[in-house]
């Protein structure tokens, strides 16, 4: 099937099978690689991207489905070597080990800060619910993403 | 000028992962590359009738199905440590074929493989690979295993041990102190099994061009060298110097990326029979079925005390489920590295431990963080305190009475156990009392007892751990069983320009090698560390290694390459000397430059590497460049200890544990980059935690899994947690150059009977004594029923 | 994770929608927001041939006001529901539900009209449909008609619905005095049990999600409501297929449906 769609601002179009997920398209056929499978079921959260601005898990979204929407994956935060103030803040806390979770974690972080510019650490952890970290035990993502949210708002 | 030991430096590591730009096994790419699908069994135990791999062949984009009957493999995966029998006979060590052949000894167990042109067509044609069992019947307790009449996992044996084994004093003696013990305390339970779960599934990429009679295997592995060398030397009998074996980034190992797996084998097999790259990922299902798992020992316990409190002898039987191979370092977990903590941080002048290990109709159990530790460490604090409770001791009161006391391994000894270690340095009284204060433990109890009164059930538990790390000193490791000798290959090499190219046989796979490394190389060469790059995970570029677990990076890793930073310095010195035509005696080395004592005549580092690549005006005899690689071979293990406390509020009406606060004061001796050693605190107490109260593999009675996915296996999540409150003493290791001892494993150590104590301590006043793990609602509810 | 091979139709219109149902017949599944459907056909639990989705049908996906009523499109995801000041205000239990359902990202793709087509016996929508007496609205080959919640349920993954109808709405009351309550199963997040509560001077009506294979009207605590301080212990009265896992044995889910229907009547 044909599909189209804007992906980090740019615009692809492709011919795939309607059985591949998106979070495939992206990886196999844009080479956005940074977008990771953990599951493959919505369990994990690994795979998260925003789809027209909300953040959504591309493992269980088919690519036909989202057929021109605007998507935005971890590849399309940082504005060339400046890193996203979420990234900044992930940086600076140390809320990363092992790098895989990462790229969901910005992206789920991103649609916690844009509904709620000011939260606690509370609505932080209950926001996190569908992404997994097995390496920081959470205590630094949750850091991480006060200090962004303060960033943002500055 | 800028020193950076000890300094909670950012990670260099960090922008490639937030940008997306990580390089993992599955993102990567080749020309030609084939993808492969596994038929696996659905089955427990199974005798393999037929298989028919017509449909599958014919199939499109099949480029190849191999079953058991082609596939390479006569030697099948090795182990890698060998545990005799009590009485003298030889481990039982059943062949593990790369694809089972004839029968099937556990769910998910691979019988063929299917290689297509795409990853959609290889699970298609896998389908239509038609396998016929004979389902026979299965057993998953390693108990069990051993009662008579057992289901056989392996019929050429008597019985399903595949070893057993004990540690410590003569059995009757220690049976003899139990006898005339002013109190004994008891205990009976299952330290379960849980699946690591690194949230990045296992992948591997064989690549063999024939031109060069050379392959490539890009793999999610902890240990490059280890598995180059398994899989040339033991599986497929291919020389080690045409194989290259590459880990870039890893996405979390946690034990379950050491070993050697039958996929990496077969593939690299089959890339040179289809003469093109293929790659497989794992899938979460087959994740949960054929990655190692952790734990799964079912224990029965004793602890004997004098009328003081004091321990007088501490007895255990145990049953560790092997599963149904053995893998890499199974047979080392539950003895070596588990029965040898059995003196924890107390004085018992008795122990004893058996330990019966069965084969199961299960995947393999092997080190998952902590690795027979936290089972140590688990039984230790939990029956301590259980004992503090029959006695009617305050908790901590009863470990300071039998805490070893200080010690610092230099002036004064260290400390030689009952279970042949000898502890390098320790303070654990340091760390119990530090914890308390953190925690505000005697408020605490007062809070408790208003809080009792209104019918809220809260409680507070303690364990006090040790762990032995820094693995291993590899002349003890090898008189113990090991295969392998466990040292670590650190090799530095200065640059013409002065800049450093580091080469470790450590891996990092999210421990942040990268930073740390750099920090202490730069600080002991007196340079900056951007001027300083890691190298690992890359065979052809790191002469060895044994690789990363065990919280052995830095404690031995580091100590190779402190011990060629040495040897630039040593070498530096002579070219130094006759530049600056001055005995080495006369020079002194710091902030990056040699210097005559007294004078203010000094050559750089900088310079003094230029010159050692550009030798016209040179010392006689001394050889041009300035490189060295060392082996360095740790002289003792290494004992990082700590207390961690937990604080619970338990739902009268649900039996829901929400834990409320964790502390942790923990001693990993000197440390790097405290941001890091934190991190590590952090995410290891929350493997602990979700072990105490959610995480458990569970098979039913024919062997299936009935926690085979995210939807049944509960993993510990945001909100199931508190901020970890994390301080540390320091009592540096005596016996290495840097001081460390590790901080890898520690949070998943000590943290588990933290948890555990304090839903019993919220309980026990209902009469309440011990919950089994996890303790979840309905056991919490059920153990309250049970005393109402 | 691959699902099998399936042709793939996007209806643009309801009616178009039954047409392929109807063509297909057993071959072919609905897709709505997916997040239950996929990772089935991807373990190949699920095989359609014929997937018609209907997330992009137009006029599906409203929240409107009827006299007295709400009526939710079904293809309103459940972060559409949490964020609607009309349901917040005038049917504030069914935004309680919505928020405990998954997380961040399935809220944003999951929708209530697939949720309740599916059927899912630990769902949440079910207990506050059955307890707020909503009414199902559908459509298939044979024309429109109104399911009653308490006449939708019919077992695990099994409901009312005939195999050419498709959800089309979700009509509501308003809801002044409601209350959902949650016990999580802890790797899943589904609900061991849910509890709705909808209160009206004396009478409540009370679903209960969960506990039975099919999700339930609590009438025997409804009865006793009034009179009863201890309405809540009738919870499981009548319910002779109580689920059992590791998780929740039956006789731990029975006690967990007494203590959420008290939450939910004291709240």
């Amino acid at each position: 099937m044909q599909i189209s769609m804007t992906i980090n601002g740019k615009e692809y179009s492709h011919d795939i099978e309607p059985r591949i997920s998106l979070a495939q398209y992206l990886r196999e056929n844009l080479n956005l690689t940074g977008t990771h499978i953990g599951c493959d079921t919505s369990g994990c959260g690994a795979c998260t991207v925003t789809v027209d601005g909300a953040a959504a898990k591309a493992c269980t979204l088919l690519a036909v489905q989202v057929d021109g929407s605007e998507i935005t994956t971890i590849e399309g935060m940082a504005n060339g070597n400046e890193m996203h103030p979420i990234q900044e803040a992930f940086k600076e806390n140390h809320g990363l080990q092992c790098g895989f979770c990462t790229p969901g974690m910005v992206m789920t972080a991103a649609d916690i800060l844009k509904n709620n510019p000011n939260p606690t650490d509370e609505e932080i952890r209950h926001g996190l619910e569908g992404n997994f970290c097995r390496c920081t035990g959470y205590h630094n993502i949750v850091k991480s993403i006060q200090h962004a949210a303060e960033k943002i708002n500055a | 000028m800028e020193t950076f030991i000890g300094k909670p430096i950012k990670r260099r590591e960090d922008a490639r992962f937030l940008k997306g730009a990580g390089k993992y096994t599955d993102d990567i790419k080749l020309m030609g590359m084939t993808h492969s699908a596994f038929v696996r069994s659905p089955y427990a135990h199974a005798k393999i009738l037929s298989i028919d791999t017509a449909a599958a062949e014919k199939a499109e984009g099949v480029v190849a199905v191999y079953t058991g009957s082609d596939a390479c493999g006569t030697f099948g995966v090795p182990c890698g440590w060998q545990v005799d029998f009590k009485n003298g006979e030889t481990m039982r060590e059943p062949l593990h074929p790369l694809l089972a052949k004839d029968k099937i000894l556990h769910v998910g167990e691979a019988v063929a493989i299917v290689i297509a042109e795409t990853l959609e067509l290889a699970r298609d044609a896998a389908e239509l690979v038609q396998v016929s069992y004979e389902a026979l019947p299965a057993v998953t307790c390693p108990k069990k295993a051993m009662e008579a009449g057992a289901p056989k996992v392996h019929d050429q044996w008597e019985d399903n041990a595949a070893f057993d084994w004990c540690i410590g004093n003569d059995r009757t003696e220690v049976e003899a102190a139990l006898e005339s013990a002013h109190h004994v305390t008891e205990m009976t339970y299952k330290n379960h099994r849980l699946a690591p779960n690194a949230i990045e599934p296992r992948s591997y990429i064989s690549d063999y061009d024939v031109n060069a009679d050379k392959w490539t295997l890009y793999t999610s592995t902890q240990n490059p060298h280890l598995i180059r060398l398994l899989l040339c030397a033991f599986v497929l009998g291919i020389p080690e110097h045409k194989v290259r074996v590459l880990s870039y980034d890893v996405g979390g190992g946690f034990g379950s990326k050491i070993y050697h797996y039958t996929e990496e084998a077969l593939l690299t097999w089959v890339s040179k029979e289809i003469g093109r790259p293929v790659k497989w990922t794992s899938d979460r299902t087959e994740a949960f079925l054929t990655d190692a798992h952790g734990r799964d020992h079912i224990v029965h316990s004793k602890m004997g005390f004098d009328e003081d409190g004091k321990i007088v002898a501490h007895l255990t039987d145990e049953y560790c489920a092997m599963g149904a191979y053995l893998s890499t370092f199974a047979p080392a977990v539950p003895t070596y590295l588990h029965g040898t903590l059995f003196q924890g941080v107390y004085t018992t002048p008795l122990i004893h431990l058996n330990v019966v290990a069965p084969f199961t109709h299960t995947v393999a159990v092997d080190a998952y963080r902590g690795a027979g530790r936290p089972e140590a460490t688990y039984l230790l604090e939990r029956i301590i305190s259980k004992a503090a409770k029959e006695m009617d001791i305050d908790p901590a009161e009863l470990r300071y009475k039998n805490f070893i006391p200080p010690f610092n391994g230099t002036s004064e000894p260290g400390f030689q156990t009952q279970v042949a270690l000898q502890y390098d340095s320790g303070n654990y009284h340091g760390v119990l009392k530090r914890g308390l204060e953190m925690l505000g433990y005697e408020d605490f109890r007062k809070e408790q007892a208003e809080a009792r009164k209104n019918g809220k059930l809260i409680g507070v538990g303690i364990s006090t751990y040790i762990e032995g790390c820094g693995i291993a000193p590899s002349a003890v490791v090898g008189s113990l069983g090991a295969r392998a000798g466990l040292y670590e290959v650190g090799h530095v090499r200065v640059q013409p320009t002065g800049k450093v190219s580091v080469f470790t046989g450590a891996h990092s796979h999210g421990q942040g090698h990268e930073t740390v490394f750099a920090q202490f190389v730069a600080d002991k060469l007196g340079i900056h560390m951007d001027d300083v790059d890691i190298v690992h995970g890359d065979t052809d570029q790191v002469a060895f290694g044994m690789g990363t677990y065990g919280s052995r990076s830095l404690a031995v890793g580091g100590s190779a390459i402190i011990k060629s930073v040495e040897k630039v310095l040593e070498k530096g010195a002579k070219i130094a000397a006759h530049k600056l035509e001055a005995a080495e005696s006369d020079l002194e080395y710091a902030e990056g430059k040699w210097t005559v004592k007294g004078t203010d005549k000094s050559i750089s580092f900088g310079d003094v590497s230029l010159t050692a690549y550009v030798p016209h005006d040179y010392p006689e005899g001394v050889e041009p460049g300035l490189d060295f690689s060392s082996f360095y071979d740790p002289t003792n293990f290494t004992y990082p200890f700590g207390t961690h406390i937990a604080v619970v509020e338990v739902d009268p009406d649900t039996g829901k544990v929400d834990l409320q606060r964790f502390v942790a004061c923990d001693d990993v001796g000197n440390v790097m980059n405290p941001m890091i050693v934190d991190g590590q605190i952090h995410g290891g107490v929350v493997q602990g935690v979700g072990q105490a109260l959610l995480e458990e593999v569970i098979y039913d009675g024919e062997g299936q899994m009935v926690t085979g996915s995210y939807m049944d296996y509960a993993m510990p999540r945001a909100d199931d947690v508190p901020n970890i409150e994390t301080d540390r003493t320091t009592t540096p290791c005596p016996h290495n150059p840097l001081g460390v001892k590790g901080a890898g494993e520690a949070g998943a150590i000590g943290s588990t009977p933290a948890v555990v104590n304090a839903v019993v301590d919220a309980l026990s006043h209902l009469g309440v004594t011990d919950i089994q793990m996890p303790v979840t609602p309905k056991r919490v509810w059920k153990a309250m029923q049970t005393q109402a | 994770m691959i699902p099998a091979k399936f042709d793939y139709i996007k209806a643009s219109s309801v009616s178009e929608a039954i047409g392929l149902l109807e063509k297909h017949g057993d071959d072919a599944k609905l897709l709505s927001g997916g997040h239950s459907l996929i990772p089935a056909m991807k373990l190949r639990l699920s095989r359609p041939e014929v997937l018609i989705d209907i997330g992009g049908i137009s006029g599906l996906n409203s929240i409107s006001e009827d006299g007295n009523e709400i009526v939710i499109g079904a293809n309103c995801t459940h972060a559409d529901i949490v964020n609607s000041d009309r349901i917040n205000s005038d049917l504030n239990i069914l935004a309680q539900t919505a928020k405990h359902i998954g997380d961040i990202q399935v809220r944003n793709r999951g929708t209530i009209g697939g949720s309740l087509a599916h059927a899912d016996p630990a769902a949440d929508y079910p207990a506050v449909v059955l307890a707020c007496d909503a009414k199902i609205e559908v459509e298939g080959k044979g024309g429109k008609r109104t399911i009653p919640a308490t006449e939708f349920f019919l077992g695990i993954f099994t409901t009312a619905l005939a195999e050419d109808e498709i959800i089309t709405a979700i009509r509501f009351p308003k809801v002044a005095n409601g209350n959902y309550q949650k016990f999580f199963q802890s790797a899943s997040r589904f609900a061991v049990v849910g509890v709705a509560a909808v209160k009206d001077g004396d009478s409540v009506k009370v679903g209960v999600t969960g506990v039975s294979g099919t999700p339930y009207r609590a009438t025997a605590v409804e009865n006793a409501y009034s009179g009863s301080s201890d309405a809540a212990s009738h919870a499981v009265d009548g319910i002779d297929d109580l689920m059992s896992d590791h998780f929740a044995d039956e006789e731990y889910r029975a006690h967990l449906a007494k203590v959420m229907v008290k939450k939910a009547l004291e709240a």
